[in-house]
């Protein structure tokens, strides 16, 4: 059974156009996705695709001109703001995207103790900090003495102390050496073997591959596409979306080639498929509704010309997807 | 020794367009604290693409910011073709143009994209084209485009003709793969034809790897 589920997730903010006039402006839409006990999902888009924002809204920590609906379930139970508020950092934990989510003015082995909810929160950081290769006197420095792969494990080890269950980890790696890199993902890989489910948002694409179960693709504030991440591989053509496809081959070392256009502003989404300007597959179809989630090939995608091999009319509406609607 | 570097003054000397960039033992710390490093010598020639990778806080960013001028070097000299740029910063238009990781920190927030492109020059219609820019971003503030559009603004805005360099510190990291695919295509063009060298920094070895001519190695 899944651990986290989320349906039909939508986030909008409202913002000033002028001084007469406020305007409520959708930035995520039809979000789908779940994540099973002893799984890692990545996250993965355009920038500006709402990737950040789903960690927030997951967390329940949308700033005050953000609202939120859909669903969002923790082992089959529907959370609102008042329950999603009492899980944070308990059940749900978020390893944010970097330092300067720590309290400048606190030694990090303090930070970390806040987070323990067992009887010895001493034990529990020492044997965390232990565990992660961080030195006994770590405990007592402040972030802006840590160096940045340090801070990752501090980071990390505040989610690890907290027990949750499910960790959700936004950018976790940019800006690191390829060396951190692999230790910060092994360390997450580690929680969903011991039974956490983990979800990794991130745009490094090749790293976060070495550790995913599956893929969440969004564009434009939806999920185009739920990939195992091993169809993410040679040329792309086991993907299920252009965009997913698209993304694939522009990676530097996957021919670098750019598809043109950009992605629709939040606002300004047109009204059928939101990748349809940019696709080459686009058919008059495309434009007609936004194509519902359905399952092809052990994944699923929004693209009605999506198919698989043994269904070459490509209609299998996927069942799931609709529940609970 | 000696010859070569009367070789390289002779070189150098001539067409503006020919000079390199040129850093003799630079080094850099803040006040009388720990160097950040030092006896740095690098030279990057016209037209050429150069990649900088390495460990994050040696000082890759720092390097870039003395050879564009933004901050003084604590000892050691940057030179484009014979002449020294490290002491000339208020001196109009720098011809080493740096383009940083967060382009949304590096614009004025109260100003319309059309004063921030042309803070340095006036780029034209067909220029704005050839890096995806649209012209109706122009009457737009900073917060209403996207990374990767406000991005493309900063690249504009560095690409004045009197620019001979440019310096690219981590300036796609932020993107997802399409538009750093996009943005660097568009560069790449550019700099090609107006013969401009580029050090590219980065953590991504394949980026590097697709961009560079040759890398800098063991600089730090």
């Amino acid at each position: 059974m899944p651990l986290l589920e989320i349906e039909r997730l939508a986030v909008s903010f409202t913002r000033y156009r002028s001084r007469w006039g406020k305007e409520k402006v959708q930035v995520l839409h039809d979000v789908e996705f779940s994540v099973d006990a002893g799984e890692v999902v990545a996250v993965i888009g355009a920038s500006g695709s709402g990737k950040s924002l789903l960690a927030h809204a997951l967390l329940g920590i949308l700033p005050e001109n953000f609202s939120a609906s859909g669903t969002i379930r923790y082992r089959g139970e529907p959370l609102d703001a008042e329950r999603l508020k009492q899980m944070r950092g308990k059940e749900i934990a978020l390893v944010p995207q970097s330092v300067r989510f720590l309290d400048p003015l606190m030694r990090v082995g303090a930070q970390v103790r806040l987070s323990v909810r067992g009887d010895d929160p001493y034990a529990a950081q020492r044997e965390v900090f232990h565990r992660y290769g961080l030195a006994p006197e770590t405990e007592n420095m402040y972030p802006f003495q840590l160096s940045g792969g340090m801070a990752r494990r501090v980071l990390v080890s505040t989610a690890t102390v907290s027990g949750a269950r499910v960790i959700i980890a936004d950018e976790p790696t940019p800006g690191l050496q390829a060396e951190d890199v692999r230790e910060a993902l092994r360390h997450f890989r580690e929680h969903a073997d011991a039974g956490c489910a983990v979800l990794v948002i991130t745009h490094d694409i090749e790293s976060v591959l070495t550790i995913a179960d599956r893929v969440v693709v969004l564009y434009a504030g939806t999920t185009v596409e739920i990939a195992p991440a091993a169809d993410f591989t040679g040329d792309g053509s086991r993907l299920r979306h252009p965009y997913s496809r698209a993304l694939w081959q522009a990676l530097p070392q996957n021919g670098f080639t750019p598809i043109p256009g950009t992605q629709p502003q939040p606002g300004k989404w047109p009204s059928g498929c939101l990748f349809a300007p940019r696709c080459d597959q686009a058919s008059p179809e495309c434009t007609f509704s936004r194509p519902e989630l359905r399952t092809v090939r052990a994944g699923q995608v929004r693209c009605i010309h999506a198919h698989s091999e043994d269904d070459e009319r490509g209609i299998s509406i996927d069942e799931a997807a609709s529940d609970g609607i | 020794m000696k010859q070569r570097q009367m070789a390289f003054e002779a070189q150098n000397s001539g067409n503006p367009k020919k000079r390199s960039l040129r850093a003799i033992g630079l080094g850099f710390r803040r006040g009388n604290g720990p160097w950040l490093f030092r006896e740095v010598t690098l030279e990057i020639r016209p037209g050429e693409i150069v990649g900088l990778t390495g460990p994050s806080g040696r000082g890759k960013t720092t390097l870039g910011r003395l050879l564009s001028g933004y901050d003084h070097p604590s000892e050691g000299k940057v030179l484009l073709g014979n002449e020294v740029i490290s002491h000339t910063d208020d001196a109009g238009y720098h011809p080493v143009q740096m383009v940083f990781q967060h382009p949304e920190r590096a614009v004025n927030p109260r100003w319309r994209l059309r004063r921030i492109v042309s803070e340095g020059w006036q780029p034209d219609a067909s220029f704005l084209h050839m890096l995806g820019i649209e012209t109706d971003w122009l009457d737009r503030w900073p917060n209403e485009l996207s990374g990767g559009e406000l991005q493309r603004i900063c690249i504009a805005r560095a690409l004045g003709p009197e620019t001979r360099f440019l310096i690219a510190d981590e300036m796609t990291a932020m993107l997802d793969a399409i538009t750093q695919a996009q943005i660097w295509h568009n560069v790449l063009h550019i700099v090609r034809e107006r013969q401009i060298g580029v050090l590219v920094i980065s953590h991504d070895v394949h980026l590097l790897h697709r961009l560079c001519d040759r890398m800098l190695n063991g600089l730090f």
